[in-house]
């Protein structure tokens, strides 16, 4: 009994040393034959949409300038930036993930319409940026502005939700590693979106894969770019601190 | 622990149910309802329709069912062949109306509650996952499961 205690201190201890939770990333759950096709570029169909970005990230519209004229040196200048999305944006307060920036720029700086969400065009520009952080670790700001949003996307994360009753964290955290049908559950980092699916044949946002599970539970479906959305990818975005950027991934 | 369940199962039978307008309601004795949902009657084809079908059931997304030939079995609950072996008619209708009152964590989806849930889709909403019909076809066909 006495020894049973000891233990179980010593095993509390431990875990709160390694800090709770380690997490890995999506692509260590494929099967090999995908996760091969995934790191061969030639393969992996994603790419296309890497080129489409990176020719609409210097088209220059009728009136007005190319991304890539204020983004003139890429290494410099963009390299990196996605491991720091969602952020405060500091002017509306707003939490913006990729996507809402790259809207920002095309409607305030190029004055032109925005794409979007999920339209072709927004999903290849993102796509693109986010290619030009891989294996880049994923640091985004968790506090200050940022931490009301984190405890949402926290909060949202923990909550057992839909017909279902299922939470992302039973999921995510408690069953990684098992068959769910023909999938293995990862710890649902997302740090290779935007993806590739072999489900979808094409690519989508990491919120159409947030979508998807939230149909999975018959819970309610937010809108691309909904608020609760955001704060759930800033809080997978900060659990995920450390991991590589793998954009663009392949999924099944 | 053991404590623990015997008061959670304690105030099941002292409670019964507090089923939401559309439900039958329902009496909980120990780890079991031992009465059919609305005195209907199950059949076992149609609830092994229902355990497959993606759109209703979907038990197969977490279980290996009794059916090799189906493709891709979940292997997130317990296996379900032989489960009527292992448990009687009315412990298999408690597991599949609401699992939490055995096991307050669990990952079993309640399939005959509308109460406590939030954020459910519009569709869903209001409504238990499977109707009383389909709650005794399951249990009719997990029932008849007695061989490994
Ligand atoms: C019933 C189980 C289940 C629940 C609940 C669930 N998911 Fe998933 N999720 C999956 C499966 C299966 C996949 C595909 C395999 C994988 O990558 O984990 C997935 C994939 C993901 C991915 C992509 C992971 C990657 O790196 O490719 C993310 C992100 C994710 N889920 C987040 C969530 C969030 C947030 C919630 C809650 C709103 C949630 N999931 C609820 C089962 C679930
Ligand atoms: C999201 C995963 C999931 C789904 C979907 C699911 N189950 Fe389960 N089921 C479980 C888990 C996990 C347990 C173990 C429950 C526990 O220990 O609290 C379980 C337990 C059970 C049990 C009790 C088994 C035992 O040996 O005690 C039965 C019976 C059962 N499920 C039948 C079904 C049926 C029928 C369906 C579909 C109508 C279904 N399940 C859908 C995960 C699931």
């Amino acid at each position: 009994m006495r020894l049973k205690l000891a233990l179980g201190f010593l095993m509390a201890m431990v875990g709160a040393v390694a800090g709770g939770e380690e997490i890995t990333s999506g692509s260590a759950f494929l099967s090999p034959e995908l996760r091969h096709q995934q790191d061969d570029p030639t393969r992996n169909p994603a790419w296309f949409w890497v080129e489409q970005g990176q020719e609409l990230f210097s088209r220059k519209p009728e009136a007005g300038q190319a991304c890539s004229q204020c983004h003139a040196e890429l290494e410099k200048s963009l390299r990196g930036a996605a491991t720091r999305y969602p952020q405060v944006d500091a002017a509306s307060g707003r939490l913006l993930n990729l996507e809402g920036r790259i809207e920002q720029c095309r409607v305030q700086r190029q004055k032109q319409p925005a794409f979007g969400y999920e339209s072709g065009e927004l999903l290849a520009l993102t796509t693109y940026v986010a290619s030009l952080s891989r294996g880049l670790a994923m640091d985004v700001e968790t506090s200050g502005p940022a931490q009301p949003f984190y405890e949402a996307g926290k909060a949202f994360f923990e909550r057992r939700q839909g017909q279902l009753n299922l939470s992302c964290k039973q999921c995510h955290g408690g069953l990684v590693g098992q068959k769910l049908r023909g999938d293995t559950i990862s710890h649902g980092a997302g740090t290779g979106y935007p993806a590739y699916r072999l489900e979808w044949n094409g690519v989508g946002s990491l919120h159409r894969r947030l979508r998807a599970c939230s149909l999975g539970v018959r819970a309610t479906q937010f809108d691309y770019g909904a608020p609760e959305y955001l704060a759930l990818e800033l809080y997978l975005a900060g659990r995920a601190g450390g991991l590589p950027i793998e954009t663009p991934a392949m999924r099944r | 622990m053991r404590l623990h369940l015997a008061t959670v199962l304690l105030l099941g039978g002292l409670v019964s149910s507090r089923p939401g307008v559309a439900l039958e309601p329902y009496v909980v004795v120990e780890d079991a309802i031992p009465k059919a949902l609305g005195a209907r009657v199950g059949e076992v084809a149609r609830g092994q329709d229902i355990l497959r079908d993606r759109e209703r059931g979907n038990c197969l997304i977490c279980h290996q069912g009794a059916d090799s030939a189906e493709p891709f079995q979940g292997a997130i609950g317990p296996p379900l062949v032989g489960i009527g072996a292992r448990l009687d008619a009315g412990q298999i209708r408690l597991r599949l109306v609401d699992s939490s009152r055995l096991n307050p964590e669990t990952v079993m989806p309640p399939y005959y509650r509308t109460e406590g849930l939030r954020d459910v889709a519009p569709a869903y909403r209001g409504k238990p996952a499977l109707s009383e019909q389909e709650i005794e076809d399951v249990v009719a066909y997990l029932a008849s499961l007695k061989t490994f």
